[in-house]
């Protein structure tokens, strides 16, 4: 399970998160709302590893290994998978001969045997199909020229393919029509089990109608100021952030104190 | 004949005087004449130091004070050769081994240097002139041998390796191949040039290429320099394009302690095309230095340009580009682009892009960049599991893809991405990424 306990991080010298707890439990999915600025894809960036998010106080553990002491990909090989908010473009790097490094990098690491390009190639195509990609995008550089939901779902493709224990889907709704919506969703809900876990950063409550949460908590200013279940979602869609932005933490997370799961 | 070792232009203009008896064309007055220019042009430039602004950033004080021996006369011994996949012209020390050599029945003519030259008057140093640069002077003076090459108009050549090995000695010879290649009308042809060495040996490689491309005539030209790490490497081409005709080069400039490459090309007639791509590869105590000029002397010609330099550990890599459009190119389509990747806080680039216009009605452009690897793609392929060396030489190999597709002809494309790979995986950089 994640389980993070009064992480503070700051960029660049500047506080962002301010006391975040948060556990995860093996097989839940869990929904992080709130306004811009809250420190959302912080705390995302943070639990990948990525370099200049400086961790200043607290924990954060998976599987009851030390995160925060790992490099990048060694987080990967433990289960984590972060699903970028805007994804980079590798010119240059082939998407299918990416994909299979990545996954028999994976597979090393963990002393599974690796796929040729036959076995690799067959598991891709399966895995696109379901994702409505078509073969011409494992032929481009990664993501380069593909338009915004086309890079939304080659995010989701390596997530199917690379089978994560926890993924950190930053914000994978935004810019995205209702049926890439709905195909981003399946590839979540496809992957949901005892062993997956999934923290789903979102602005909006429309992803969590199609991957339904077990808990949503609200963060603002740097930590969690409220948590409850799916409901949650919808009462925020309809009265919006203001309500908590301004307004009263719950007081189960304002002095720091992990929010049951 | 000097015995005293001595350094710099005086040992070479000595031994000048030494070999005059011995060298090929001896008694031959056109080539006794040739040489003395190339003695005298040689006498009034010396080594260029770094107060000639062509030299700036390249110091050739540290070739200037070697002490060198002659190459070989005659050589017994056969070195190990790497597979030839095409007909190819050996050379070790500078002279050409046709005992080594596979070239076959070609549709054209293959001839050494050395044996052709009574027949040669006029055509060596028409495009090199001696007095225009020190490099040209001091090969001219010395040439031994080299390789001419003439396809006829019409001919498809196809494609030919140029290899040149340096033997395993301790005389630490200099030799100074002379190479002649002409294209006549509408012929095309694909040279392959390779330029190797033992690792630890100390030699000086300074051969100089005169290259005519007639109307219609395509030359695809695709060099590997990968010497030795403690060799000099001091060369230079001069080609010269004629209208509707193409030239393809691609240097791959990787090997040696001090590398010079020079490349002068002059578009000469109408609609003539040139294609100048390369990339550097730079490790630790190496200097690489690319040098290009371009000519466009004639209306609506284009040139395409795009060289990669990656500096690893403590080591230095120039670019100097310059493109020069006279009044009467009008039409002119140009394109500079060179980029610098530093993988160590050690390397240094110096990247001079140089644009003069005389025409009115023109298209250039140009852009130089030097950077590190970007963090952001760096942390994508990590995050996927990749390891932090191998997520490296992914985005290295990305980088320099970029070049090696320019390259239009395949064979080319193909050698070059053998040599790219094998340097690669010299400097720790072994191709990351698995195929699929």
């Amino acid at each position: 399970m994640l389980k993070i306990e009064n992480l503070h991080a700051a960029v660049d010298g500047k506080p962002i998160l301010k006391g975040l707890s948060l556990e995860i439990a093996p097989g839940e999915v869990h929904a992080i709302m709130g306004p811009n600025g809250s420190g959302k894809s912080t705390l995302s960036y943070v639990l990948a590893g990525r370099e200049g998010y400086e961790v200043t106080e607290g924990s954060a553990t998976f599987a009851g290994q030390d995160l925060l002491a790992m490099e990048p990909e060694e987080r990967a090989v433990l289960g984590v998978f972060l699903a970028f908010q805007a994804p980079v473009e590798l010119p240059g790097v082939g998407n299918a001969n990416f994909l299979r490094t990545a996954l028999n990098a994976l597979r090393r690491a963990k002393g599974e045997a690796e796929l040729d390009a036959m076995q690799f190639l067959k598991l891709a195509r399966t895995r696109m199909k379901t994702l409505g990609m078509t073969d011409e995008m494992l032929k481009r550089s990664v993501n380069v020229g593909f338009s915004g939901g086309e890079k939304k779902r080659n995010e989701m493709l390596q997530m199917s393919m690379l089978q994560p224990r926890l993924a950190l889907l930053d914000e994978t709704d935004s810019g995205l029509d209702i049926d890439a919506l709905k195909l981003v969703a399946d590839a979540v809900n496809a992957l949901r089990g005892p062993d997956f876990s999934a923290l789903v950063i979102t602005h909006y409550q429309r992803l969590l109608t199609h991957i339904v949460p077990d808990r949503v908590h609200v963060l603002a200013g740097g930590v969690i100021v409220r948590s409850g279940g799916p409901e949650l979602a919808q009462e925020l869609e309809a009265s919006g952030y203001a309500g908590v932005q301004d307004g009263t933490p719950s007081k189960r997370s304002f002095d720091g104190s992990p929010v049951a799961a | 004949m000097t015995a005293v070792a001595s350094t710099g232009a005086a040992a070479f203009l000595g031994r000048h005087e030494g070999l005059r008896n011995r060298l090929p064309g001896a008694r031959v007055a056109w080539v006794e004449a040739l040489r003395e220019r190339g003695a005298s042009a040689f006498r009034a430039q010396g080594f260029p130091t770094r107060r000639v602004e062509a030299f700036k950033y390249t110091d050739l004080a540290g070739v200037a004070g070697q002490v060198f021996g002659e190459p070989l006369t005659s050589v017994d011994d056969a070195p190990a050769l790497p597979d030839a996949t095409h007909p190819r012209a050996v050379f070790v020390d500078g002279r050409f081994r046709p005992d080594l050599s596979t070239l076959g029945e070609l549709p054209f003519a293959v001839r050494s240097l050395a044996e052709a030259l009574p027949n040669l008057e006029g055509r060596i140093g028409a495009l090199a002139r001696p007095e225009d640069a020190a490099l040209v002077a001091l090969n001219t003076m010395l040439f031994e041998d080299g390789l001419v090459v003439d396809v006829p108009a019409g001919v498809d050549g196809g494609t030919i390796e140029l290899l040149s090995l340096a033997a395993e000695s301790e005389r630490a010879p200099a030799f100074h191949p002379r190479h002649l290649v002409r294209l006549g009308e509408g012929a095309t042809l694909t040279l392959i040039e390779t330029a190797e060495g033992p690792l630890n040996a100390r030699y000086l490689h300074n051969p100089v290429f005169e290259i005519e491309v007639a109307e219609g005539a395509r030359l695809s030209h695709g060099r590997v320099q990968q010497e030795g790490r403690e060799a000099f490497f001091l060369s230079t081409v001069r080609a010269r394009v004629a209208a509707r005709a193409t030239y393809d080069n691609f240097t791959l400039n990787a090997g040696a302690r001090l590398s010079r490459n020079e490349i002068h090309v002059a578009l000469t007639g109408p609609e003539a095309q040139a294609h100048m791509n390369g990339a550097q590869l730079a490790g630790d105590g190496q200097h690489l230095d690319t040098t290009t000029s371009l000519d466009h002397a004639a209306p609506n010609c284009a040139s395409r340009q795009t060289y990669k330099t990656v500096l690893s550990g403590r080591s230095r890599g120039v670019f100097q580009g310059k493109i020069h459009v006279h009044q009467v190119a009008q039409k002119t389509d140009g394109y500079q682009m060179n980029q610098a990747l530093l993988l160590s806080e050690e390397a240094e680039m110096d990247s001079k892009p140089q644009l003069e216009i005389y025409a009115d009605d023109v298209k250039c452009s140009h852009g130089a960049t030097v950077g590190a690897l970007d963090a952001d793609q760096l942390f994508f392929l990590r995050s996927r599991g990749i390891p932090e060396p191998q997520a490296r030489a992914i985005l290295v190999g990305a980088f320099l893809t970029e070049a090696v597709e320019a390259v239009a002809e395949e064979d080319v494309r193909a050698a070059l991405s053998r040599a790219l790979d094998a340097m690669r995986a010299r400097q720790g950089l072994a191709a990351g990424l698995e195929e699929a």
